[in-house]
């Protein structure tokens, strides 16, 4: 486990450095909000997984949809515009999907997720399907969302096997959680008597405890469960704050909180001989992956409706 | 003469009216920081009783705005990205524009909702792209749509100073462009007055928004096989239809570029009414976004999507051969 933990954590790493190299290079256009610092949160949660439960992501979401077990290669290819990626290049960052996968999606829109994964978890219970869970990561931002709390209370009322995690590196984009958030985020979760714990967001090995308990109990029955991961943002909300360097975060802060670091605690627990061999197949894997982005052929622009509609045809 | 931005033209006017005016406050997300480059500066101007950072309950603040205004005060909000005017429209629509007839004229909402780069930014996708004007002007929201910065100043303080909900969009292509205006000569621009940026007597082209800079260089493309007047609406509702009366029933002859969806549209809306009341020689044409399109990524894909020069091209050259 230690070292599956450790080569999630580091392959997003890298995946999202090579992403911003890209949008550097004008390869990724529209630009990205890089996971980079968070990683530990979707490696853990996922770890607690089965290839058969579902997630949905938000508009930082490469680091799940890569954890749920997304082909990396092809996921370039998205976020390059091609017609190899996962969305045949319709989808782009926010919207990367691969639902072979389980995964329903990243989200451009902040707290819409939450209540798509109620209704799908809800849906696996009706439908017999098993003890099949979903879950729904999201920011600290999304708490302010009335959606999110209105899925919250229909999951709790009606028992659905669904797991919110919060992901809380202290920001949604320039506002500060104590600048938005009344009460506490957990406070949220007990108010509907769902089950909350907040955990350290940077150990992917605490987060896989912490996400395996909630799972097991929403796959006994025992309804939803919602956990908070304190992280840190490593880099911008934004690769445009790359160019447009506004300031919001004091300097001391963006040092402190990038002492500790996911892919270093993950990768202290490993053998340096073990740590070595998987980050060389890493890069080898995201040297092919950008090959195959950069060389893919770009969609046909007669082709920009197609799939508008799931009957396939335009009225 | 002073080189005005776009951008500088919609903070100017909001410092403007924020000085003018006790009541007038804004709020929005990022607002402190700027992220949209309109709000910059305003916090330390004005203090934070007049300039709020929201957290991300747009639905809770829009409605809050609404009760801000009928108790007095004259709130801005500024919407980080267009999709949000989604999530808000029960409260825009349904809440704030309803307020005045429901109560039997008891009470008023002037809220001014703001949307700072709305349509494409090339590469935001599906959930980022729209331009959700024509959605507003159907149910009856005043909607502005400025396309130069002398217009998004005068617009801007017309929406403030109006006693009734009015959105304004500023479209993302048009948010670069620079002007040199006489400072001295920024005022406000009535709603529901269109104007002429250049004369033409073969065509009317009717552009809405960012596609006035089409127009203006499809006119120019154009010059000397067909006379291209652009004519810029600036108000969808109220519409100035006897300003575009003036300008058909001269030419004869009328074109509509619209950055929206076809179906439902407001260059639709615009066809009807000139083939209903005005003096049309030739058989209009609009180009538009297509009937029901979500915008893809792919750059290419993107822009396919987007109405563009050489289909208005097209367009002009068909309506002057018919
Ligand atoms: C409903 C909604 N409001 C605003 C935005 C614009 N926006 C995109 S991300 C973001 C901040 C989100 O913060 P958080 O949920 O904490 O996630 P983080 O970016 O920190 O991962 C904002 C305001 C949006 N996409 N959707
Ligand atoms: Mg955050």
């Amino acid at each position: 486990m230690e070292a599956s933990l450790y080569r999630m954590v580091r392959l997003i790493r890298r995946f999202e450095e090579r992403c911003v190299e890209l949008v550097r290079s004008g390869d990724i256009i529209g630009g990205i909000h890089p996971y980079i610092g968070q990683e530990a949160i979707a490696a853990g949660v996922c770890a607690a997984l089965r290839f058969d439960d579902i997630i949905t992501s938000t508009h930082r979401g490469h680091g799940h949809v890569l954890a749920k077990g997304a082909d990396p290669i092809r996921m370039l290819a998205e976020l390059c515009g091609k017609v190899t990626g996962l969305n045949r290049g319709r989808g782009g960052s926010m919207h990367a999907a691969d639902f072979s996968k389980g995964i329903f999606g990243a989200n451009g829109i902040v707290g819409a997720g939450g209540a798509i994964a109620t209704g799908a978890a809800w849906a696996f219970l009706r439908q017999g399907g098993g003890d099949k869970v979903a879950v729904s990561f999201f920011g600290d931002g999304a708490v302010s969302q009335g959606v999110l709390l209105e899925a919250m209370n229909l999951a709790a009322l009606w028992k659905v096997p669904v797991l919110f995690v919060c992901e809380n590196n202290g920001y949604a984009t320039t506002l500060t959680v104590s600048e938005s958030v009344a009460g506490t985020i957990c406070g949220r979760a007990s108010a509907f008597g769902i089950p909350s714990s907040t955990v350290d967001g940077m150990d992917a090995a605490v987060v896989f405890e912490a996400a395996s308990a909630a799972v097991e109990s929403a796959r006994r029955g025992e309804g939803p469960a919602f956990l908070e991961c304190l992280t840190y943002r490593f880099d911008a909300h934004h690769t445009w704050e790359h160019k447009a360097r506004v300031r919001y975060r004091p300097a001391e802060e963006e040092v402190s909180g990038r002492l500790r670091d996911p892919v270093e605690i993950a990768g202290g627990r490993l053998d340096p001989a073990e740590r070595e061999s998987i980050d060389e197949a890493i890069e080898a894997l995201l040297d092919e992956a950008v090959a195959f982005a950069t060389t893919s052929p770009a969609p046909d622009p007669s082709t920009a409706l197609d799939y508008l509609y799931g009957s396939a045809v335009l009225p | 003469m002073a080189r005005l931005s776009y951008l500088k033209a919609l903070q100017r006017a909001l410092i403007d009216e924020m000085s003018r005016d006790e009541s007038v406050f804004v709020l929005g997300e990022d607002i402190r920081v700027g992220v949209n480059n309109v709000t910059t500066g305003l916090l330390a101007k004005f203090g934070p009783q007049r300039v709020l950072d929201t957290p991300l309950s747009e639905q809770g603040f829009t409605s809050f705005a609404t009760g801000a205004a009928l108790a007095g005060m004259r709130p801005v909000i500024e919407f980080q990205i267009p999709s949000l005017l989604f999530l808000v429209f029960e409260q825009i629509a349904n809440q704030a524009h309803k307020f005045s007839l429901m109560t039997g004229g008891q009470a008023r909402v002037p809220v001014t909702y703001f949307v700072p780069g709305s349509g494409s930014k090339t590469g935001w996708a599906g959930q980022h792209s729209d331009h959700p004007y024509g959605l507003f002007a159907h149910v009856g929201v005043k909607t502005v749509v400025p396309a130069t910065p002398a217009d998004a100043y005068g617009l801007f303080v017309s929406a403030i100073r109006e006693d009734d909900p009015v959105v304004i969009f500023a479209p993302a292509g048009s948010l670069g462009v620079r002007d040199d205006v006489d400072l001295e000569t920024l005022s406000a621009v009535p709603l529901g007055v269109g104007t002429i940026h250049r004369p033409g007597s073969d065509v009317t082209v009717v552009a809405v928004g960012h596609h006035v800079q089409t127009a203006l260089a499809v006119a120019d493309q154009l010059e000397g096989e067909i006379s291209v007047e652009v004519w810029d609406p600036r108000s969808l509702y109220p519409f100035d239809w006897s300003g575009l009366a003036e300008s058909v029933n001269r030419t004869g002859r009328l074109v509509v570029i619209d950055d929206s969806n076809r179906h439902c549209g407001i260059a639709g809306e615009i066809l009807a009414t000139a083939a209903e009341q005005m003096r049309l020689t030739a058989p209009p044409r609009r180009v538009t976004r297509p009937s029901g399109a979500v915008l893809p990524f792919a750059l290419a894909l993107d822009l396919a999507c987007q109405p563009d020069a050489e289909q208005l091209v097209t367009a002009v050259r068909e309506v002057a051969k018919d």
